[in-house]
C-alpha cells in the first residue's frame, strides 16, 4: 500500500506527471476572475470565498481522469486488481496521492489568491481550515467519478458532468464557512458539515469505487 | 496446491464464447492455451485469473496463488527498471528482485527508465515482474510477443526453473516455446454453441 | 406460482403490456385532460394570485413526478444490483428522461408562475436550486447510460451512479436550504393544520396529479419495451457476427 503511494507520488512529480497542472490553472482562475468583474475590492472581498472555492473544485476536477486512466491503458489496473492487496485499498491510496498531489498544494497557495482577490482578514483560517477539511472529500469524490468512467471513449467530459453535481454539498459547506468567517459570523454548523461530508465520502465511497472498477474491468 | 478448472463457460461482451473447458495443473506442469485468433484464450485466462466472472463451472485454486500477465506489461515509464520492479515486490509482499533481473538478463538495464527500454525488453522486465510475484500459478496471455529467439530460450528456461520449483504454468501463446514438457489445450473445439433461438425474450435476452 | 418476479421476465412484461399500455396510456390521457380542463376552466380565482394560480395543475404533478421519477430509479437501480433483473435495469433508464422532463416542466412551470409573483423569473430558492441541481444529476445518469456500448455494464454502472447520486441529491438539498432561506411556498398540500388549499382546487389537483402519474408510467412502459427490443436487437446482431 505504501509502495503503491510513493510510486504514484513519484510518477506525479517526475515529468509528464502533470504536477503543478491544476495549482497553475487555480492561479489562472484567481487572476482572470478579477479581470473580468473588475478591481473593486469590495465586489473582489465578496466574492472572494465563492470564486476560491469553485477555483479548489474546478482545479480538482482537472486532474482526476487521470487517476485510474494511465493505470487501465498499461494493464497496470489489471494486475492490481489481481494482486494480493484489496481493490478498497487501492483506490483509498489514489485518492490519497490525489489529494497529496492536487488538494495540499491548492490548500497551500489559497491564501496567496485570496490576497489577490482581496479576501477580507479574518477569513484566511477559515479558508485554510476548510479546504483543508474539504479537500479530501473532492479527491474522494473525484475518485470515484474516475473510477466510473475509466476506460470509456471521451470520458474526460462525461467525468466532470458527474463529478461536478457530486461536489455541490461540499462547495455549498466550504464556501459557507469561509463567507461567515469574513463576515464575523459563527462557522461551526458548516464548517462541521463539511467535516461531515468529507468523513462520510472518505469511509465509504471507496466500496463504491473499487465495485465500479471491478465492473469496468470485466 | 494445484489449479483444477472444470465445465468452465465464458462470456465475452455479454455472449458466450467458450464452454465445458476443464483441465488440471498439478505443482510442475505447464499447459499451453492454443486456438485461432478470436477463439476465447484472453478470456478464458481472465476469468481464471479472476478479473470477470465465469458463467458457469468451477476454478478451484486456493486464493492468492494465480499471478497474472496480460498483453500490456504494467509499466511505468518514467521508472527505472529497479523501481518498477520493487513496486510490484512490495506489493506482492516479497523481497529481493535480483534473481528476477539476474534470470531476466535485465542487470545491465537496471537504472534506465521503462520508457527508454525497446519493445521486447519490456515484455523481459513484464516477465520478470512474474518472478517477483512469488505466487505458483502464473497465467501468461501470448508471453512471447516482441521477444527475439534468444529472449524466447530465455522466458523458457525462467519457465522451466519456475516449474522445476514446484510452480505451474499456463499460457496462450501461437509459436513454440521450447518447452516438450508442456501439454497443449487447443481450445477450438470448446467453443460456445449459440443458444437455441427462442421465439420470444428470454430472461438473458440470448 | 405467480409472483411479482415473474414480471422481471421480458418475455413476460412484453406480453403483458402488449395490453396493458394502451390502457394506461388511453387513462392517462383521459384523466389528465380531465383534471386539466376542471383545474383551468372551473375553478375560481384565488382572491391574490388571480388566475396565475392554475398554473399549479401542471408545476405541483410535475414536480412531484421528477422526484418520484428519481426514487423510482432508484428501486429499480437496486433491484438490478440485488436481483439482476434485466427489466428492472432498463426501466430505470428509461425512466431518466421522462423524470429529466418533468424536472424541466417544473422548473419552466415555476419560472411563469414566479415572474408575476415574485417579480423575477428566477431566484437561488433552496427549493429551485435543489431542482436544477436534480435536473444535473439526471443529465449524469443519461450521459452515464449513453457512453456505455456493453448493456450489462452499462446498467451496472449506472445503477451504482444512481445509489450514489441519490445520497448527494439528498445532501445538496439539505445544504441548499441552509445555503438559502427562499421566497417559495411550503408543500400546498400539507395535511398539517390550517391546510392552505380550499377543495375546489385540491379535487382537480389530485386528478392531475394521478393524470401525471400515469402518463409517467404510460411512458416508462412504453420506453422499456423499447429498450427491451433494443436490446433484443443487440443480441441478434451479436448472434449474427458469431455464426
Amino acid at each position: 500500500m505504501i509502495a503503491l503511494l510513493t510510486r504514484d507520488l513519484r510518477l506525479a512529480f517526475r515529468a509528464g506527471g502533470g504536477f503543478g497542472l491544476g495549482l497553475a490553472f487555480f492561479l489562472i482562475l484567481a487572476v482572470l476572475v478579477p479581470l473580468g468583474v473588475g478591481p473593486d475590492r469590495t465586489t473582489l472581498a465578496l466574492i472572494a470565498p465563492g470564486i476560491l472555492w469553485v477555483g479548489a473544485l474546478l482545479a480538482c476536477l482537472l486532474s482526476l481522469d487521470r487517476i485510474f486512466a494511465l493505470d487501465y491503458e498499461d494493464g497496470s489496473l489489471d494486475l492490481l486488481a489481481t494482486a494480493p492487496v484489496p481493490l478498497e485499498g487501492v483506490v483509498s491510496i489514489k485518492a490519497l496521492a490525489h489529494w497529496i498531489t492536487t488538494g495540499v498544494p491548492l490548500v497551500l497557495v489559497s491564501p496567496v489568491l485570496g490576497l489577490l482577490l482581496s479576501l477580507p482578514v479574518p477569513a484566511y483560517g477559515w479558508l485554510l481550515l476548510s479546504l483543508t477539511l474539504g479537500t479530501p472529500a473532492l479527491s474522494v469524490i473525484g475518485t470515484f467519478g474516475a473510477a466510473l468512467t475509466v476506460g470509456l471513449k471521451r470520458g474526460g467530459l462525461l467525468l466532470s458532468l458527474l463529478v461536478l453535481p457530486l461536489y455541490i454539498p461540499t462547495l455549498v459547506f466550504g464556501a459557507e464557512v469561509v463567507s461567515r468567517g469574513a463576515q464575523g459570523l459563527a462557522v461551526g454548523t458548516p464548517l462541521a458539515l463539511l467535516a461531515g461530508i468529507t468523513a462520510g465520502a472518505v469511509a465509504l465511497l471507496p466500496f463504491a469505487s473499487a465495485h465500479v472498477i471491478r465492473i469496468n474491468l470485466r | 496446491m494445484s489449479l483444477k478448472v472444470t465445465d468452465l463457460s465464458c462470456a465475452r461482451g455479454g455472449l458466450p464464447i467458450l464452454e465445458g473447458v476443464s483441465f488440471a495443473l498439478e505443482p510442475g506442469q505447464a499447459l499451453v492455451l492454443r486456438g485461432p485468433n478470436g477463439c476465447g484464450k484472453t478470456t478464458a485466462l481472465r476469468t481464471i485469473a479472476g478479473l470477470q466472472p465465469a458463467l458457469a463451472g468451477h476454478i478451484d485454486s486456493l486464493p492468492d496463488t494465480i499471478a497474472y500477465a496480460g498483453h500490456a506489461d504494467g509499466l511505468k515509464a518514467t521508472l527505472s527498471v529497479t523501481e518498477n520492479l520493487n513496486f510490484w515486490a512490495a506489493i506482492y509482499g516479497t523481497r529481493g528482485i535480483d534473481h528476477a533481473l539476474d534470470r531476466m538478463n535485465l542487470r545491465q538495464l537496471a537504472d534506465r527508465a521503462a520508457q527508454n527500454l525497446s519493445a521486447g525488453q519490456k515484455r523481459r522486465l513484464g516477465l520478470a515482474r512474474l518472478m517477483v510475484t512469488g505466487r505458483p500459478v502464473w497465467v501468461l496471455d501470448e508471453p512471447t510477443v516482441s521477444l527475439d529467439a534468444a529472449s524466447v530460450a530465455l522466458f523458457a528456461d525462467v519457465v522451466r526453473g519456475h516449474l522445476a520449483a514446484g510452480g505451474m504454468a499456463l499460457m496462450a501463446t501461437h509459436i513454440d516455446l521450447g518447452l516438450p514438457e508442456a501439454r497443449v489445450l487447443d481450445l477450438g473445439p470448446y467453443k460456445a454453441r449459440l443458444p437455441e433461438p427462442s421465439n420470444g425474450f428470454d430472461e438473458a435476452f440470448l | 406460482m405467480s409472483s411479482l418476479w415473474e414480471y422481471a421476465n421480458p418475455l413476460k412484461f412484453m406480453r403483458t403490456t402488449d395490453w396493458l399500455l394502451p390502457i394506461v396510456a388511453v387513462a392517462a390521457v383521459v384523466i389528465t385532460t380531465v383534471g386539466l380542463v376542471w383545474g383551468f376552466f372551473f375553478t375560481p380565482d384565488d382572491f391574490r394570485q388571480g388566475s396565475t394560480v392554475k398554473i399549479v395543475f401542471i408545476h405541483v404533478p410535475s414536480a412531484m413526478m421528477a422526484i418520484n421519477a428519481w426514487v423510482m430509479m432508484l428501486v429499480a437501480s437496486l433491484i438490478w444490483l440485488i436481483r439482476r433483473h434485466h427489466v428492472s435495469a432498463l426501466a430505470a433508464r428509461a425512466a431518466a428522461p421522462v423524470g429529466a422532463v418533468m424536472t424541466v416542466i417544473g422548473l419552466i412551470t415555476g419560472a411563469v408562475w414566479g415572474q408575476p409573483m415574485w417579480g423575477t423569473w428566477w431566484a437561488w430558492d433552496p427549493r429551485l436550486t435543489a431542482f436544477l441541481i436534480l435536473f444535473l444529476f439526471y443529465l449524469g445518469y443519461i450521459a452515464m447510460w449513453a457512453a456505455i456500448d456493453d448493456p450489462d455494464t452499462g446498467a451496472d454502472l449506472t445503477a451504482v451512479l444512481c445509489l450514489v447520486g441519490s445520497v448527494f441529491a439528498v445532501l445538496s438539498r439539505y445544504a441548499a436550504n441552509f445555503w438559502n432561506q427562499g421566497l417559495h411556498q411550503g408543500a400546498s398540500l400539507s395535511v398539517a393544520p390550517g391546510t392552505r388549499m380550499d377543495w375546489a382546487y385540491k379535487a382537480p389537483l389530485y386528478t392531475c396529479m394521478v393524470g401525471f402519474g400515469l402518463i409517467f408510467l404510460a411512458l416508462v412502459l412504453a420506453g422499456t419495451r423499447t429498450e427491451i427490443r433494443a436490446r433484443r436487437m443487440k443480441a441478434l446482431a451479436a448472434r449474427e457476427r458469431m455464426a
